[in-house]
């Protein structure tokens, strides 16, 4: 398997399961804002 | 000139981008100038690139945007104020299927490599299929890809080829079934200190796992902050409008560099058209079958078409798989889940091309 082939690879994993890991956490985050600052709390609120 | 039969073409390919910007309405912001700045940079001696032994105006303009990735991240400022995350933040879930649907950007790099490209321009090909051209640009720059011509003709093609593509990719890989799921939506209302907190907390994500993603995620949120935060509202209409409207005549012109003929005109060009291709295609495959296994532990069915949308041509893709659920079932509405995933897929873009950056540099 060729040097580069292996650097995609790890691209693949690390790359993508990077994205899956940072958007997780930003879910994470958007289910805490939106438990610690419902609607209610001002006016502006919007769907 | 008729010694060079490469700049003839290059002028043919020219003209056929702008007659696409302006006959099809594909992109039109970007492929008009590119199209004309194509034919500018292929006349023999032209003042746009050299001058007098000098640089010419669009050689400076690439320099000062391009070269320092500048103008990309302008951009960024005008599309993060276009981006309402209302309904991605009453349903939160939905932020996964971005991540799904970045699968196409990891399966080119892949392919791409075993085709024989170094690893700096397969990674800026894959780039393509973040269906973001901003972003292409960015990557494509950073990692001194030799192809940014072809995949900046790419990027914006296919974003505005979305309609054509992703049904056919999408119909490919469901069941007629599968496509008439219906769902719920719940829309949980989202107060606005929530929407203000948004794009800092995301900052804030991005930069401590992937700093190198931190110019296009900051740029992107920067936008949307003067979207949100209520105050700026003329700032934000600016950077919608003015802002986007002067970086892509820029843009659009000074990528024109990129296209001379000697650099533009080989097979490689071809391979990178076609792995861009390849790239849009399994980003809505990725994003389907990411919906389709998460069906497998669900009571409540997703449509497995949100997942396709979850690419970062917004809102396109949304109105697409839209589009596609009312063929199926002229009853089943699920436009506020695919345009919760397709502004998921904007973040997931941005975040994919930082940390292909961050695992490269």
């Amino acid at each position: 398997m060729s040097e580069t082939l292996l650097i995609a690879l790890e691209i693949l994993g690390l790359g993508w399961g990077g994205v899956f890991l940072v958007l997780f956490v930003i879910y994470l985050c958007s289910f805490a804002l939106s438990k610690l600052f419902p609607p209610k709390d001002d006016k502006g609120g919007a769907a | 000139m008729a010694t060079e039969p490469g700049r003839l073409v290059m002028i043919l390919i020219g003209v056929i981008l702008m007659y696409l910007g302006i006959k099809k309405e594909y992109e039109p912001t970007l492929l008009v100038p590119m199209g004309l700045g194509t034919i500018l940079v292929n006349i023999p001696d032209s003042g746009v690139l050299m001058t007098g032994g000098e640089a010419g105006p669009f050689q400076i303009l690439f320099d000062m945007g391009i070269s320092t990735e500048l103008f990309p991240l302008l951009l960024f400022i005008g599309i993060g104020a276009m981006i309402d995350f209302g309904p991605l933040l009453s349903n939160p879930f939905l932020l996964m299927f971005g991540a799904a649907a970045q699968f196409g950007i990891f399966f080119v790099i892949i392919v791409a490599s075993l085709l024989g490209f170094h690893i700096e321009d397969a990674a800026s090909i894959g780039i393509i299929a973040a269906a973001d051209g901003p972003t292409s640009i960015f990557v494509a720059n950073s990692l001194g890809s030799q192809y940014m011509g072809a995949i900046m003709v790419a990027a914006y093609s296919y974003m505005a080829l979305v309609p054509i593509i992703q049904p056919v990719a999408i119909k490919a890989v469901t069941t007629k079934k599968e496509r008439q799921i219906r769902m719920e939506y719940h829309p949980g209302a989202v107060s606005q200190t929530a929407k203000i907190i948004f794009p800092v907390v995301i900052c804030i994500i991005a930069g401590l796992i992937a700093p190198v993603s931190l110019p296009l995620v900051g740029f992107l949120m920067f936008g949307n902050l003067l979207r949100e935060c209520g105050v700026l509202d003329s700032l934000s209409r600016s950077a919608q409008n003015e802002l986007v409207n002067l970086i892509s005549i820029l843009l659009g012109l000074c990528v024109s560099v990129k296209m001379v003929y000697t650099d533009f005109l080989q097979i490689d060009t071809l391979l990178v058209m076609g792995l861009g291709l390849l790239g849009f295609v399994m980003d809505s495959v990725g994003g389907v079958m990411f919906a389709k296994i998460l069906n497998l532990f669900r009571k409540e069915k997703i449509n497995p078409m949100v997942g396709a949308a979850g690419i970062s041509a917004f809102p396109m893709s949304s109105r697409v798989i839209q589009k596609m659920a009312t063929e199926e079932d002229p009853q089943n509405f699920i436009l506020m889940q695919a345009a919760a995933a397709n502004v998921s897929g904007q973040i997931a873009s941005v975040v994919a091309g930082g940390l292909v950056l961050g695992l490269l540099i």
